[in-house]
Formats: structure tokens, sequence, C-alpha cells
């Protein structure tokens, strides 16, 4: 496939040129898109980049790139993180986006910051889901609340929240069965899931991360939108940045669903997990 | 929302727009291209592959006789559907078998694809077609990955091989020797799901290869992929030379983009697709079909082979026989409800009628498969009688039955009064003549 080889050592050039001509628009739109992007918004990012360099008479290609990365950060719309507890933490997302381990790695980060964590076992749906978490909890030494498969899940969250009032546990993390979008009755039970804990534990924080994949293309927006659809969605965490992938998906979720990344996750290990940080993110979609 | 059903809607919006002009002008086709390359970046066709697919066109598409031609919007459908077709990869390809049992299939792909649920569903596809398979357990990495094969095997009652987290080289062998030992004719090996840029572990890959030379090496692809599609499968490829490719999770409003990038880039073909969360959510995979599907030309041939699937010969010839007399009773629909339901519902049987594919959206709302549910708990609240003669229901009849089925006694009437009217409608087809005008009319509604 040496047309795909040369293709990408080309676009890595992209910004070795020195004029901004067409071919350099060309290749910017093949590295914007190639980063799952989308066509809108890399034609926008385009449009900015060429208004301002008229506007700033920027000709060559080493100050354009500057006002790139500014518009690619800019356009992260980056606000600090700051978690307020007790805290209850409910993560969704579509099968095989690494829900359980994004958990796992979350309940490290919080126990590295001296907080309690407790575990609820949601996914009563997916075969093994519960030992998988059941092992994450034994290997993290934290307390996890379960019931058997095909138990429903919001009565696990309420014997959760009920163990969580009675030991003044800082964070609850409560996973969910993996759904695909599309199945209504699926995303009923998340709303029940919601309705119970606020309503038991109306003085906690509540937050709900969609998980997505970084690898996943355009449907990455339908996802949100659908579980947006049922309820409110606070941030996302993105997985599997380790690869390739570079998840530029997430420029229309933020711009147009106003949804926030938090935390970013980057390989198997249960520290593998980092509160977002735009820089990092822009330089690899630049890469 | 059906597999490629947002590229389909794009694509036909788009030649709907040419087909009003009649003659084409070079720019008019170049205004297309630009639109149908956008349409395919949205749907997650790779950069490059999007490129090469619109060169290719373009340069088929301006030639003299397209332009010169009388229906130049129908030349250019053709040559975008042969080159769709072309780049999914021609006709459907078949599992290989073994000469010499076992037949090895191998799975790998990255994590989160859907390998282990597609080992269950290969499996119970297999054995339905009098094989007998053995799940082989070999994802030592993910905690109750193991598990989650065993309960999937005990559910479709097909033995499990696994030896706890030991090396899965090691492993395979052993259920290779399992395999031969109980006269088991297919091994299905689960392997851990891996980025393909982890050396160490594309390394195990490459030893349970060598170790055992599977049959199949069938790499596994989230059909919601993006751009990285290209990488992935690419380099999967070149570390296993890979023997097929299936997609999972199409259920979802997936795009599709993987199924066009993926083939032209590692030439493999792409044999199935899962096609939701059951374990017989599985389908071989068609590109013409598929291909013909994209372009809202339907899916005729898909349809009769679920059809098949999903009624015997003696219910089809009963019906008929029941249509011809006049004879169906709610009995009858009940059957036709559940023959639906086994093709995939209403909505997947739509979504193959020529015409109805690129149109899916707008009448997403007007079908509903939950309609046809109520319908059947309503008809399972009537009694024998009442069921092979609707007439007797009367109102005392229906505030029982719309108890029974948890409804309210409009949704019986409403059930009732279109079961009148499907019946006039079969009387009607059977007898042309005698309503004549009113035939006609029904005809041209059903755009014949």
């Amino acid at each position: 496939m040496g047309i795909f080889k040369r293709f990408f050592e080309k676009l890595k050039y992209a910004f070795k040129r020195t004029e901004l001509n067409d071919d350099f628009y060309d290749e910017l739109e093949a590295l914007l898109v190639s980063s799952d992007m989308g066509v809108e918004t890399a034609m926008d990012i385009m449009d900015e980049l060429r208004d301002c360099c008229k506007q700033k008479l920027i000709k060559d290609v080493d100050h354009a790139q500057v006002e790139l990365r500014r518009i690619l950060i800019e356009k992260l719309n980056v606000s600090e993180v700051k978690f307020d507890y007790p805290l209850i933490i409910t993560v969704v997302g579509v099968n095989g986006v690494g829900k359980t381990t994004s958990i796992a790695k979350m309940t490290k980060y919080f126990l590295k910051n001296k907080k309690s964590v407790l575990l609820a076992a949601g996914d009563t749906f997916r075969a093994a889901a519960t030992e998988q978490l059941n092992d994450w909890a034994e290997r993290l030494k934290v307390k996890i609340i379960k019931q058997g498969e095909g138990a429903d899940s919001a009565s696990v969250v309420f014997d959760a929240i009920t163990s969580m009032k009675a030991k003044n546990t800082d964070v609850l993390i409560v996973d969910t069965a993996g759904r695909l979008h599309t199945k209504t009755n699926l995303m009923k039970e998340l709303e029940k899931i919601n309705n119970i804990a606020k309503r038991e534990y109306p003085e906690a924080n509540f937050l709900n991360l969609i998980v997505l994949d970084a690898s996943i293309g355009q449907n990455s927006i339908a996802q949100v939108k659908a579980f947006k659809d049922s309820v409110e969605i606070d941030g996302i965490i993105l997985t599997k940045l380790d690869g390739t992938s570079k998840g530029g998906v997430v420029y229309p979720i933020i711009n147009d669903l106003n949804v926030p990344i938090i935390f970013t996750g980057f390989g198997e290990g249960v520290d593998d997990l980092s509160i977002f940080d735009a820089d990092s993110f822009v330089d690899k979609i630049l890469m | 929302m059906a597999f490629f059903s947002n590229l389909s809607e794009r694509l036909n919006h788009i030649f709907s727009k040419m087909t009003k002009h009649g003659k084409l002008t070079s720019l008019e086709i170049k205004e297309a291209m630009r639109e149908i390359r956008v349409a395919l970046l949205e749907a997650d066709v790779n950069y490059v592959v999007a490129k090469d697919f619109i060169n290719k066109v373009s340069e088929l598409a301006v030639g003299e006789e397209i332009l010169k031609s009388l229906t130049p919007t129908q030349q250019v459908i053709k040559i975008v559907r042969d080159e769709l077709t072309k780049l999914m990869g021609g006709e459907n390809q078949k599992l290989e078998v073994s000469p010499k049992p076992p037949t090895i299939i191998m799975m790998c792909g990255l994590q989160g694809s859907g390998k282990t649920t597609l080992c269950g569903k290969l499996a119970l596809k297999l054995k339905k077609e009098g094989k007998k398979p053995l799940l082989v357990a070999c994802d030592i990495y993910r905690p109750a990955a193991i598990d989650q094969l065993k309960v999937l095997g005990k559910s479709i009652q097909i033995d499990v091989f696994e030896r706890g987290t030991n090396n899965p080289v090691k492993t395979v062998k052993e259920a290779v020797d399992y395999a031969n030992k109980f006269q088991l004719d297919t091994v299905i090996i689960d392997t851990a799901g891996r980025l393909q840029i982890d050396e160490k572990l594309m390394d195990e890959l490459k030893d349970i290869k060598k170790a055992i030379n599977p049959t199949e090496i069938l790499l596994v692809i989230d059909a919601m992929i993006g751009q990285e599609a290209v990488a992935v499968s690419k380099a999967f490829n070149d570390a296993l030379d890979v023997s097929g490719v299936v997609l999972t999770k199409t259920d979802g409003d997936t795009r599709g983009g993987a199924a066009l990038s993926i083939r032209s880039v590692i030439g493999k073909p792409i044999k199935f697709v899962g096609t939701g969360e059951k374990l017989t959510d599985l389908e071989p995979f068609y590109p013409d079909r598929m291909a013909s599907r994209i372009l809202g030309m339907g899916d005729v041939l898909s349809l009769i082979d679920k059809a098949q699937e999903a009624v015997d010969e003696k219910t089809a010839k009963e019906m008929e026989r029941k249509f011809r007399e006049n004879s169906f009773d709610l009995n009858d629909y009940i059957e036709q409800v559940n023959s639906l339901k086994k093709m995939g519902g209403l909505k997947s049987v739509l979504s193959m009628m020529p015409g109805v594919s690129g149109k899916m959206k707008q009448i997403e709302n007007m079908i509903d498969d939950k309609m046809l549910e109520k319908n059947k708990a309503i008809i399972q609240s009537m009694t024998a009688k009442e069921r092979q003669n609707p007439d007797i229901i009367n109102g005392s009849r229906r505030q029982r039955i719309a108890k029974g089925a948890g409804v309210q006694v409009s949704d019986v009437n409403n059930l009732l009064k279109q079961f009148s009217q499907s019946k006039e409608m079969m009387r009607m087809m059977k007898n042309p003549k005698a309503y004549g005008g009113k035939m006609a009319m029904i005809k041209k509604l059903m755009g014949q």
C-alpha cells in the first residue's frame, strides 16, 4: 500500500512547506479530516485560519501553524475541572468503549486524591460484567455493591447510595449496561437510575459522564445526542487515545452539543487516565 | 436507523437534485462529485479512499457518452453503484472449511470491537448448520473475559475450552488436541483485544497463528470506527495476513464508512456483519446488494433470503390459500407478525425495499415495530372464537380484551378497523374488475 504511506508522509510535511497556497490547504484538510473531526468542522477551522492569516498578513507556514494551534485549542473550550463531594458519577456509553476500565481508572484517580470510593455494578445485562467490575474492586481494594445478572440496576444503585450515606463515602461510581443508543428501553433504565440517585441523596453532586472511544468516527456525535435526550450529560471520558486515533470527533461534540471533555484514557493500566489536557490533545492532531 | 442509511440519504438527495436537469454539464457533474465526496467523508469513509473513489468516478463520468446520453443521471448512478460494489469487494465470500478437520477460526481486533460476542454468534450459526464447534478463551488480559465467553457458551450449549491465564499459545494447541479427541470439527478462538501498535501483543497473535495455522483469521472491526479503520486493518493484515473481516454493531446508526474503506486498503473481503445484540444477529455480507441498498435501489435478494429463513414453504402455501379464499383471520395476523419479527422487524424489511432505503428517516416515525407487538398482545387476549370471527366482538368484549392486553379500548378498535380494511383490500385484489376505479387508485398509491 505504497500510496497510503506516501500520503501520510506527505501529511507530516504539510507544515514544512513555506507558502500558504492551495496545496497547503488541501493537505491541511486531509490532516484535519483524518482526525475524525468531520468535514464541516474542518472547513470551519480552515476558514477561520484563512481569515486570520489574511487579517494578520501572515504569509508563511510557521506563523500559520501557531495560529492553527491557537484555533484548535480555543475550540476545545477548556475550563478548569473541579469536583465537589459527596459525588455520584454515573458512567454511560455504548458497548465496548471501555466503561468498566474507565471506572477502575477513575477509582484510582480519586483514591490518589485521598477520597473514599464505592462502586455500583449497575451493568446487570452483559454476561460477566459484574465479575469484571468486581475484579477491579478487589485489585483496587474498594467496596462494591452488586446483585446478580439480570437484577434491576436501579435497585443496585439504591443499595449503593444507602451504603454511601451510612459510611460517608466521598465518591460513588455507577457502572451501567452498555447500550446502543438506539435502544429506547435501556435508555429509560438510565433515567430511572438518575431519578433514584437524586431522590435518595439530594445533597450529593451528580455527574453523568459518557465514555467515548477515540477510534470511533462521526457516530460518537449521535451517541452523545441520544444519551442527552434521556439524561443530562455533563462530560466526556475519551478513551483509547494510546493508539493512533486522534479523537477529533470531540470538536463537533464540544461546540454543537456543549459537552466538555473531563478525562482522557490512554492505556489498560489503572494509572492511564488524566484530566483532559488541551495542549497534548492538539499536539496529537497536528502530529 | 439502518446500516448506511445516512450515506444512502445523502446520495439520494444529491442524485434527485441532478435528475431535474435532464442533460448534465461537466460543471454539474463536478459539483455532484464534490457533494458525494463530502457525503462519503461524513460517513467516515477514509479520506484517501474517498479521494480515490471520486477521482475514479469523475474520470468515468465525464466521458463523452455520459454528456451525450439522454439519461445521464442514471448513467452516473450506475457508475457510482458499480464502483461502490467494487470498493466493497464484489460478491459474498463464505467461510473457508479445512479439508482436514478441525477448521480453525481465529479472531483478532482492537479492544471493544465485539470479538467475544462474535465468537458466540458464529458458534451458534455453525452449530445450526450441523457443525460441532468448540470455543477457546484466550483473552487472558481483560478481567472476566473468560467468564464472559463461558456464559455465552453455556447459553448456546457449546463447549468452552480455557486454561485460565496460561500462555495462549499453549492453550490453543491443547484446544486443537481436545477438538480432535472429541471430534469437534470447528475451533473458534477468542483472543484479547489489542492496539495495532502494541508490538508485544501483536507478536502473541503471530505466535498463535504459527502454532495452529488457522483456516480463517477474521479481523473484527466495530462498524462505527472512524478514519482509523485504515491504519488498524492495515497493521493487523500486515502482521497476520488475515483472511477476512467481520463488521460488528451495524445496528446503531452506523455510517458504514469502514465497510467502504477496509476492503480497498487490505484487499480482504468482509464476510459477515453483526446486526444486533442477540446471538442470532449475524448475517453474511453481500457487497453488491449493499451497494444497491446504499443507492436506494433496495435489496430484494436479501429480503427473499430472510423471508425464506423466517417462513417455511408449507406455511407460505397455507397463507396464500387463505389470501385467495379470503379466510384470513386474526390468528394468521399473529403468524404474519411473528414472521416479520423473525425477519428483523418492519423497519429492517422496509429498508430493503427499492426506493425506501433513502427515505428511511422520513418514514421512521410512521412505522413502529412496537405497534405490531401491541397488536399481538391484543389478539392474544381474544378467545379462539373471536380470533376466527372478529365480527362478534362487541362493546363489552372490546373492554375485556383491552383490559387483558393492558391497552385502551381505542387500541382494540384501531386494530379491528385495520384488520377489516386489509380484508377489504384483499377482496379487491382478488377481483379487481368489480372495483374498477378504486383498484386503479390503490395501484397508483403503491407505485405500480
